[in-house]
C-alpha cells in the first residue's frame, strides 16, 4: 500500500453484522474494519458467510441487523446502484450484447459523463488491464482470462473508493490465476482503491493481502496478515486452514508451565499451557518437523514421535511426506532437497521442539469444514 | 460462460466427397414439404395466371379494385395490432415463468397451452359468447355503470381473439430467449449504477429482444392468414383477405383471381420480412453472443 494514495480508498466499518434465513445465520455477529486502501481478503470455506459479507457491502443483500459503514457513512438501506462501489464478479458478468468498449463505458455512461471524458477513461481503464486493444471486440470472443480484465476495467473505470471482488479468479486455469494474482496487486499499487477479495484458495489470500479474514460458520475466526495467521492461529480451524499442518491429539495432562500430549504410548511435551478448560492440541508446521530414520538422533527438538510413510510428494524444491502416527493419525514433514529420502512403508521418527508446538483448544469442526 | 476457443473442423478435407450426407438427413421433411407446399403454391401462382386465361389479368384486378386494397392493407394492420397486443401481454409473462419455481413454471405453462389443445373453432365462438352485446363482458361493464361496448363484428373483436389464439406462439419463443439471459448481468448492472429499470433497459431488453422478434415473427405470420377467428367475430368492416380469397374461390369460383391474392399476400410478407431483417440480424447477432 502506498501511503501517498491511501487516501483514495474508503474505510469500511462492519459492526455486528447478522444475517439470518429463518434459523439458519448465514453471518453472526461480524464486525471487521478495513482501512483505506487496504487489500482485504476474506477467506474461507464455501459457506463460511465470506460471499454473503460482499454481498452486504455490495448492497445485493441486506442485514437483519448491525452497521455497515463506507468512508463513515451508514450505508444500510442504500441500494446497491446508489454504493458507488465496484464489483468483479466470478462469473465476470460482462453484458454479451455490448463490446468490450461499451460494457467498460457503461458506468461512464449511466454517469452522465460526456463521450470524449468516457472514451478517454475507458482507454486508460482498459490500458491498466492490458486490454486496450480489444475495445471492438464482443466477450464471448475473449478467453475467461480476457473476460475478467475487462470485468475488471469496467468496476474500476468509474473511479470507486472501494472495489469488491467474489473469487474472480475461481474459473481460471493454475498459472493464469498467479499471473493476474501479480496484476490485481499492480492494480492495487497503482490505484489506491480499498479491495476486498473473497477467496478459499488459501494461497491467493497469503500472495495479494494486507490482511486476511478467516470466515467459519458466518463468523470471523481471526483477522492478522498472513504471517499472524500461519504463526499465531487463533484456532484450530485458522491453523489447520492456512498453509500445511500436523495435529497432534492424545490424553492431555497440564501443569502450570507445560502441556503433555500421550499418544499411544508416546508422550510430547510444550513448555506452555492453554488457558481454559478446553482440552489442548498440538499444531506443527512442517517445517518445524524433522524426519530421520528410528534411533538415528536427530538433532533438533526433545519430543520424539514414532511413525510410517505413507506417502511421498516430490515437489522440486524439496518432499512433501504424509507420516501415519502410531495412533492413525497422520503428520505432513516437508524435508529439503538435502536431507535423506523417505520411501513408502519405511519407520520413521519426527522430532520437534516443544516451542514450536502450538496449544489450540480442541474443536472438532475444524476437520470436517475443511472442504 | 465458456470461453470460445476456436475448434478445429475434424478432418473437414479429405472427406469433402461426404460432406452432403448430413443434408440427407433433411430430405423426408424436404419431400413433405414440396408435396403439401411447393406443389400447391405452384398449382396457385400458375392457376392466377393462367385463368381464364394467360395473362396477369388477375392482377390487374385485383389492383384495380379499391376494396381488395383496403382489405391487403386492414390484414397487415389487423395482424400488426394482434403481434403488438401479444408482445404486450406475453413479454411479462414469460418473464414470470423465468423466476418462478418449477412447479408454478409447469402450472404457467399449461394455462398457455391448455386453450391450445382446445379446437379454434370452439375457442372462437367461445369468444362469440364472451364478446357479444348481451356477452358476459358487456354485461360487467354495465353491471358497473359503464353502458355497453361494441365488441363483436368489430375490428377489436377480432384482434382480442387472434391475440387469444397466438399468444402461445409469442410466449413460448420469449421464454426460450429469457431463460438463458443471466440474472447475474443484473446485479453487475445495478453495481455499476444503474437503477433496476435501467438496467432493465440497457441489459434485460436488448438480450431478450430475440425471443420477441422471433415470437412477432410467428404471430404477424400467422395473423395473415387467419380465417376461422375473423369470420366469426369480425364484420363487414373487419373482413380480412382470407375472406376474401374464400369468397373468390367457393361463392364465386373464380381460382385466378383467389390465386392472385394469395400470391400479392405472400408476396407482400416477403416484403415486409425484407425490409425487418437487417434491423432483426444485427440485434440477433449481438444478443446471441454469451
Amino acid at each position: 500500500m502506498n501511503p501517498g494514495q491511501a487516501s483514495r480508498g474508503a474505510a469500511i466499518d462492519l459492526e455486528s453484522i447478522t444475517k439470518a434465513y429463518g434459523g439458519f445465520k448465514a453471518l453472526d455477529g461480524v464486525s471487521l474494519r478495513i482501512e483505506p486502501g487496504e487489500f482485504m481478503t476474506l477467506l474461507g470455506p464455501s459457506g463460511s458467510g465470506k460471499t454473503t459479507t460482499l454481498n452486504v457491502v455490495a448492497g445485493f443483500t441486506d442485514v437483519t441487523s448491525g452497521k455497515l459503514l463506507v468512508g463513515g457513512k451508514s450505508v444500510v438501506g442504500v441500494p446497491a446502484h446508489k454504493r458507488n462501489i465496484g464489483v468483479v464478479f466470478q462469473h465476470y458478468a460482462l453484458f454479451p450484447h455490448m463490446t468490450v468498449g461499451r460494457n467498460v463505458a457503461y458506468p461512464l455512461t449511466l454517469r452522465g459523463i460526456d463521450r470524449a471524458t468516457r472514451q478517454a477513461r475507458v482507454a486508460r481503464a482498459l490500458d491498466m488491464v492490458k486490454m486496450g486493444d480489444f475495445a471492438h471486440r464482443y466477450p464471448s470472443e475473449l478467453s475467461g482470462g480476457q473476460q475478467q480484465r475487462v470485468a475488471l476495467a469496467r468496476a474500476i473505470v468509474f473511479d470507486p473508493p472501494l472495489l469488491l471482488m467474489d473469487e474472480p479468479l475461481g474459473a481460471l486455469d493454475k498459472k493464469l490465476r498467479e499471473w493476474l494474482q501479480l496484476e490485481i496487486k499492480r492494480i492495487h499499487r497503482e490505484l489506491g482503491t480499498t479491495f476486498v477479495y473473497v477467496t478459499h484458495d488459501q494461497e491467493e489470500a497469503l500472495v495479494l493481502s494486507d490482511r486476511i479474514a478467516v470466515f467459519n460458520r458466518g463468523r470471523i475466526e481471526q483477522i492478522g496478515t498472513g504471517r499472524q495467521l500461519y504463526d499465531e492461529p487463533a484456532t484450530l480451524f485458522v491453523g489447520r486452514f492456512i498453509g500445511d499442518s500436523t495435529v497432534l491429539r492424545g490424553e492431555a495432562r497440564s501443569d502450570a508451565t507445560s502441556t503433555a500430549l500421550r499418544i499411544a504410548g508416546e508422550t510430547v511435551t510444550a513448555p506452555r499451557r492453554l488457558a481454559g478448560e478446553a482440552s489442548p492440541v498440538m499444531l506443527l508446521r512442517p517445517e518445524k518437523l524433522a524426519i530421520g530414520r528410528p534411533g538415528q538422533g536427530v538433532a533438533s527438538g526433545t519430543n520424539r514421535l514414532s511413525g510410517m510413510i505413507a506417502e511421498a510428494i516430490y515437489l522440486g524444491s524439496g518432499s512433501k511426506y504424509e507420516v501415519r502416527l502410531a495412533d492413525g493419525s497422520s503428520a505432513i514433514v516437508r524435508s529439503p532437497l538435502t536431507g535423506e529420502s523417505f520411501g513408502l512403508g519405511e519407520q520413521v521418527e519426527l522430532c520437534f521442539d516443544g516451542a514450536d508446538a502450538k496449544l489450540l483448544a480442541d474443536d472438532s469442526t475444524a476437520d470436517t469444514t475443511l472442504t | 460462460m465458456s470461453a470460445s476457443e476456436p475448434t478445429t473442423q475434424p478432418a473437414a478435407e479429405g472427406r469433402a466427397g461426404w460432406a452432403w450426407r448430413p443434408y440427407a438427413l433433411t430430405l423426408p421433411a424436404l419431400i413433405l414439404l414440396a408435396a403439401v407446399i411447393g406443389y400447391p403454391l405452384l398449382t396457385i401462382v400458375l392457376r392466377s395466371l393462367s385463368e381464364p386465361e394467360w395473362g396477369v389479368q388477375n392482377y390487374v384486378w385485383f389492383f384495380g379494385a379499391p376494396i381488395n386494397l383496403t382489405v391487403l392493407q386492414r390484414t397487415f394492420a389487423i395482424s400488426a395490432w394482434v403481434t403488438l397486443v401479444c408482445v404486450v401481454c406475453a413479454y411479462p409473462y414469460a418473464y414470470l415463468m423465468t423466476a418462478v419455481g418449477p412447479r408454478v413454471r409447469l402450472m404457467l405453462v399449461l394455462c398457455v397451452l391448455i386453450p391450445f389443445w382446445v379446437s379454434g373453432v370452439v375457442r372462437t365462438l367461445s369468444w362469440v359468447i364472451l364478446l357479444q352485446d348481451s356477452g358476459v363482458i358487456n354485461s360487467l361493464l354495465r353491471s358497473v355503470g359503464f353502458s355497453g361496448v361494441r365488441l363483436i363484428r368489430t375490428q377489436t373483436g377480432v384482434v382480442i381473439g387472434m391475440a387469444q389464439v397466438l399468444l402461445p406462439f409469442m410466449i413460448l419463443p420469449l421464454y426460450s430467449v429469457m431463460k438463458g439471459i443471466d440474472l447475474r448481468l443484473m446485479r453487475a448492472a445495478e453495481s455499476l449504477g444503474a437503477r433496476p429499470s435501467r438496467a432493465f433497459f440497457t441489459v434485460y431488453l436488448p438480450l431478450s429482444l430475440p425471443g420477441v422478434y422471433a415470437g412477432a415473427m410467428i404471430v404477424f405470420i400467422l395473423a395473415l392468414g387467419f380465417y376461422i377467428t375473423p369470420a366469426l367475430l369480425g364484420g363487414p368492416r373487419s373482413t380480412m383477405l382470407s375472406t376474401l380469397v374464400q369468397n373468390q374461390v367457393l361463392s364465386l369460383l373464380q381460382w385466378g383471381r383467389g390465386g392472385a391474392m394469395g400470391v400479392v399476400l405472400l408476396v407482400a410478407t416477403f416484403v415486409l420480412l425484407a425490409l425487418a431483417a437487417p434491423v432483426m440480424r444485427s440485434r440477433h447477432r449481438e444478443a446471441g453472443r454469451r
